[in-house]
């Protein structure tokens, strides 16, 4: 808790983090916009948009949340203090997860209102619980990967590199069930079968994470 | 008083891949005594005080501090033993009050002790600037703070007076010299300043012990050879 | 560490099932009715895709053996297997694109999730090097690696569940993994190559092994008998020792 909190202050001191993830994430549809070449779109390829768009400002997100502990002796001071380290785990995940969930808070309706062909309204209950899943997914192995990441050189490298392949079962089924809550005739309920993996891949590696995590922090 | 020695080292000895930091090193220090570790540059020093704050796990030899035994009981250890490393340990942007509070809540310590300590360095004034903006004094001066929080039995000092003037010196005094009562380790790049203080001399030569004993002991010439 | 003991009798054994197993694809196993003899590539493919697979896995579980002991025996093990099926899970992976070119007709396609999933993997195994190679530090780069190997060991099976879930339909397929629908010299051959390529990886893995522990003896034994001074220090490298 303690840490949690001076990770959400750190960021509110600096403001660094999520505005970047914000406008790269804005930038990022005005680009699928071109590319695409396409005034609005829907279904799968809306879904396949917008989970892919979410994912990469996660990277920007993951490159970040450990740099000011190896930067600045916070790894040191931690692991000083008589305290589980586990804890270090579920704090940064859940600063990633605060992060994503304000990122998505303005994407999401930006991207409605800029690329998506259907109303965001109907399907929006069903996509929050979809994204919350997602969100999981991001910053449970967000938060794995960074810490590897970080005591390498070239961190910037090594985090997306080993992140993405991690997650790209992730990115298929938020993808996938997000693709019938975006069509235009939509429903309202996202596939279960999708939900059901990505349930199971957070709670997969949420599991492996906690087990690991201790040896990543020892010197 | 405590009879157990307060530091127990015996052939503590710790690689980085195949280069040895530290080989065989063996010292006692007494519970309230303090130990000056000298050394040029790479001797290991700095090793020598990770390890002892359980920061890094020796590869052979026994250590036991406070009479646990590390790295088995390193949990019990961090409670007890303040670390004043080269790095301050502080975020640069947040404030002093703020950096203290983290620390203080992760040790459990109360928001009280944080600001009788700010007092006692007299930086109550600049408390709540972001530490990036301090002078390296002021930055040490919390950071001395940070590392007594909890008023640790066992005091870990990397060239504690590194940057301060004789007046800050004069300031954080009383929270990590002699009258604490606290079992120090000190190391510095100024031999005299170090062995007028210290009870016992450990000195390192390429991670091995070249000499170990009373400061009175320690010559002119061994000073010179450690340095060499 | 006497990686060396038994390696001519396995290694023997090795030569001699995938004699066998050559015997048996090229006059013993039917010709497909469909494809006809290039089916055959089947034989070799589909065992180095399972074998690399399986040897991805065994990595994982070597490198839960470091993190539990902290002994670097276990790290290199780890390292070894990982190494070796990546070298075999890129062979698999291009007998397999043979093998789409000549039955469907396309090097690759995405249909097919068995392939599309092994490519996932691979990319994924692709990073392990690198990664080690950017950490300085022996000890962390093992314990890093080690963390990596158990994380991307449980990855392999889950990936294979999602992308499998993710193709609305299948290809048709010569092997179930059940092998249901092999007619039975077919399975009997394709049992026996499977076996001479698991043998041939757990050879060249002990040969591997047993190489890189006498060098690091005769490093260790020039140490001590012409001093420090005398060896060069190791480079930079992502191979543990």
């Amino acid at each position: 808790m303690t840490v949690l909190r001076k990770d959400l202050l750190l960021e509110l001191r600096t403001f660094e983090t999520v505005p970047a993830m914000i406008l790269f994430s804005i930038v990022t549809f005005v680009i699928f916009h071109f590319g695409l070449n396409q005034a609005t779109i829907d279904g799968q390829l809306a879904g396949g948009v917008l989970t892919v768009t979410l994912l990469f400002a996660a990277m920007l997100g993951v490159n970040r949340l450990f740099v000011a502990e190896r930067e600045q002796g916070g790894f040191d001071a931690f692991l000083l203090a008589p305290v589980d380290r586990s804890a270090m785990l579920i704090a940064k995940a859940s600063a990633l997860f605060a992060f994503l969930v304000v990122l998505e808070v303005v994407a999401v309706p930006a991207f409605g209102l800029l690329l998506l062909g259907p109303s965001l309204g109907p399907p929006l209950l069903g996509l929050i619980a979809v994204l919350a899943l997602a969100d999981v997914a991001l910053a449970v192995i967000g938060t794995l990967v960074s810490a590897i990441a970080v005591n390498t050189r070239a961190r910037d490298l090594v985090g997306p590199v080993i992140g993405l392949p991690l997650l790209i079962p992730a990115l298929i089924a938020t993808a996938r069930a997000a693709a019938p809550l975006l069509a235009v005739h939509g429903s309202g309920a996202p596939p279960g079968k999708w939900v059901a993996v990505l349930a199971l891949y957070d709670l997969v590696f949420a599991l492996l994470a906690y087990a690991v995590f201790d040896f990543l922090l020892e010197d | 008083m405590d009879q157990r020695p307060a530091i127990e080292l015996r052939g503590l000895t710790r690689h980085f891949g195949e280069r040895t930091a530290l080989r065989g090193v063996s010292v006692r220090v007494a519970a309230g005594a303090t130990l000056a570790v000298l050394g040029h540059n790479g001797a290991g020093k700095s090793t020598l005080l990770r390890i002892l704050a359980t920061l890094l796990r020796p590869h052979a030899g026994e250590v036991s501090i406070l009479g646990e035994p590390l790295p088995r009981r390193g949990f019990a250890v961090r409670a007890k033993l303040g670390l004043l490393a080269h790095e301050p340990l502080l975020y640069r942007d947040l404030s002093g009050w703020e950096n203290l509070v983290y620390h203080a809540r992760l040790h459990g310590v109360g928001e009280r002790r944080v600001e009788e300590l700010l007092e006692s360095v007299d930086m109550r004034r600049r408390a709540e600037d972001p530490v990036r903006l301090l002078s390296r004094g002021m930055v040490q001066r919390l950071a001395v703070c940070r590392a007594v929080l909890h008023k640790p039995a066992l005091l870990l000092l990397d060239e504690p007076r590194a940057s301060l003037d004789p007046a800050a010196s004069e300031l954080v005094e009383p929270l990590i010299g002699r009258g604490t009562g606290a079992t120090r380790v000190i190391t510095s790049h100024d031999p005299s300043a170090a062995v007028a203080e210290a009870d016992l001399v450990l000195g390192l030569k390429d991670g091995r012990p070249a000499f170990v004993g009373p400061p009175e002991k320690l010559d002119a010439r061994e000073l010179r050879e450690l340095y060499a | 560490m006497t990686y060396g003991r038994g390696l001519r009798g396995l290694s023997l054994a090795t030569a001699a099932t995938i004699s066998l197993a050559l015997g048996l694809v090229f006059f013993y196993a039917p010709l497909d009715a469909d494809q006809g003899f290039v089916q055959k590539i089947f034989y070799i493919h589909v065992p180095l895709a399972i074998v690399s697979l399986c040897g991805f896995i065994l990595g994982g579980l070597l490198a839960i053996g470091y993190l539990r002991t902290g002994e670097r025996q276990w790290d290199v093990r780890s390292y070894v297997a990982i190494h070796m099926s990546l070298i075999f899970g890129i062979a698999g992976l291009i007998t397999g694109s043979i093998w789409a070119k000549a039955s469907w007709g396309h090097w690759w396609v995405w249909n097919e999730p068995t392939l599309v999933s092994f490519l996932i993997v691979l990319l994924l195994y692709a990073t392990y090097q690198p990664l080690r190679f950017a950490i300085e530090d022996p000890e962390r780069q093992s314990r890093y690696a080690s963390v990596f190997a158990v994380t991307a060991g449980a990855f392999v099976p889950l990936n294979f569940i999602a992308v499998r879930l993710a193709q609305q339909y299948v290809h048709p397929r010569i092997l179930t993994l059940s092998g249901g629908n092999l007619p039975g010299s077919m399975r009997l051959t394709f049992l026996v190559s499977l076996l001479g390529i698991a043998l041939l990886f757990v050879t060249l893995w002990k040969y591997e092994l047993a190489a890189k522990n006498t060098r690091a003896q005769i490093r260790a034994l020039r140490r001590s008998l012409l001093g420090e001074e005398s060896v060069r220090p190791l480079g930079r490298s992502a191979a543990p020792s």
